[in-house]
């Protein structure tokens, strides 16, 4: 279970957010510019909020008071950005490989096999990420997240720079990703149809 | 005219190739390191070091080779210990010839690299660090290989600086033959004496070619690496 409650300034702008996931998946809804990017980069740790707390299961990943905070490489924290980002000068199984790298995991074989099939990414794995879709980079960017072995996943936005014929290509894999795994899911969106679709809870983030 | 090489010419071809190739790999470690901390840090006296990284550049070369001299010679505080400890000396040894080139090319090195490092979107760095790579591993597998065509341009400038090195070498490890007689020493030396005027052209010529292969080699694999970086 993640736990937040954390906020951070940029002069006059306020964002802050305290919530905790309860089911599997935990829809972050607010309207563009509430600052929910931020949030999300606050508990994968990729932004040092001012003040607050964040803990994942019993491991504190940040605590302003105690001054604790775990570098964003020890978090464990998978993080799928609203841009893919996957590495340009890496083909997409070393995009998928990399987390595991890092990590120094062991080559998983079925698990592989499984993620790949799941996402319908396994014509791809020769390719660059320039030769992609968006919603191919969008559906490699989510195996490559969930092959680190993250302990959460963060959804920032994945559909939101996907037009209407990619996001309808997308959609049915984020289904299977929400019933194929336990992963727990934090997905962030500003588009309250698709926070109903995929989750149970939502939490609701206001610019201030 | 003859546009056969004499021995001594290619000597001083061989040597200057050697020079440079030295010169360039032994700045390119510090200088990334540099180029690095200038392009990501903010710190105080960044300013300074910058410009002490840039004083090559604008002091004439003579006064660089004299301070080299007066520090690592034999006599030198840095010379002095160096040959104590290890017996090792840069003084009129083509070593030398290569620290003062090293030196001189340093600054177009570290400012190609941060340029190009300066130029890594670092969304990719963030992606790599959620990914569990530690500062460390994001630099070598994300910032590296990104900023590659830029590091091959300024590995490519810094070689040729290193070739062209005049000044400040023939100050700190002097004209000889053999060991730290340069192209560009030698050049010099021909056009000094009666009737070297032959060799002085070869020697010009043999120049020109090589500066014009360095610069088409760099195009070449500075295209390759962006082409593997960015290709389908």
């Amino acid at each position: 279970m993640l736990k937040v409650d954390v906020e951070k300034r940029y002069g006059a702008k306020r964002i802050a957010a305290a919530f905790e996931t309860a089911g599997q998946v935990t829809a972050l809804f607010g309207p563009s510019g509430a600052g929910k990017t931020t949030i999300v980069e606050m508990i994968a740790g990729l932004v040092t909020p001012d003040r607050g707390r964040v803990t994942l299961g019993d491991r504190v990943l940040f605590d302003a008071a105690r001054r604790i905070d775990v570098p964003a490489h020890r978090r464990r924290v998978g993080y799928v950005f609203q841009d893919a980002r996957l590495f340009p000068h890496l083909s997409v199984a070393r995009n998928l490989n990399y987390g595991r790298w890092m990590r120094g995991l062991k080559a998983d074989r079925a698990n592989e096999n499984r993620i790949v099939e799941m996402l319908g990414i396994g014509a791809l794995l020769g390719r660059r990420p320039a030769g992609l879709s968006g919603g191919e980079r969008q559906r490699v960017a989510i195996g490559r997240a969930l092959l680190s072995e993250p302990e959460i996943l963060l959804l920032d936005e994945p559909l939101a720079s996907l037009d209407a014929a990619r996001k309808d290509e997308v959609l049915p894999y984020l289904d299977r990703l929400r019933t194929e795994t336990r992963m727990p899911i934090v997905y962030v969106t500003h588009v309250e149809a698709e926070a109903q679709r995929l989750s149970a809870e939502s939490v609701r983030i206001d610019g201030s | 005219m003859e546009w056969v090489f004499t021995p001594e010419e290619w000597q001083a071809v061989r040597l200057s190739l050697r020079i440079a190739f030295w010169a360039t790999l032994s700045a390119l470690l510090p200088a990334f390191a540099v180029a690095h901390v200038l392009a990501r840090r903010r710190f105080v006296g960044k300013t300074l070091l910058d410009a002490v990284i840039h004083l090559p550049l604008v002091i004439p070369p003579v006064v660089t080779g004299y301070l080299l001299l007066l520090a690592f010679g034999r006599k030198g505080p840095i010379g002095a210990f160096l040959e104590r400890v290890f017996g090792f000396t840069f003084a009129f040894r083509w070593t030398g010839a290569a620290l003062a080139a090293a030196i001189m090319g340093f600054p177009f090195l570290v400012r190609a690299i941060r340029l190009s490092i300066e130029a890594v979107d670092r969304r990719y760095e963030k992606a790599a660090a959620s990914l569990g790579a530690s500062p460390f591993w994001v630099l070598l597998t994300v910032t590296l290989p990104l900023a590659l065509p830029g590091l091959i341009a300024g590995m490519v400038i810094c070689f040729a600086k290193a070739l062209g090195e005049f000044g400040a070498t023939i100050t700190f490890v002097s004209n000889i033959p053999g060991e730290t007689q340069t192209l560009s020493a030698a050049i010099y030396t021909y056009t000094q004496v009666p009737n070297g005027d032959a060799q002085a052209l070869r020697l010009t010529a043999i120049s020109i070619v090589i500066a014009l292969l360095a610069l088409i080699a760099s195009e070449w694999l500075a295209r390759r690496a962006t082409e593997r970086l960015h290709g389908r």
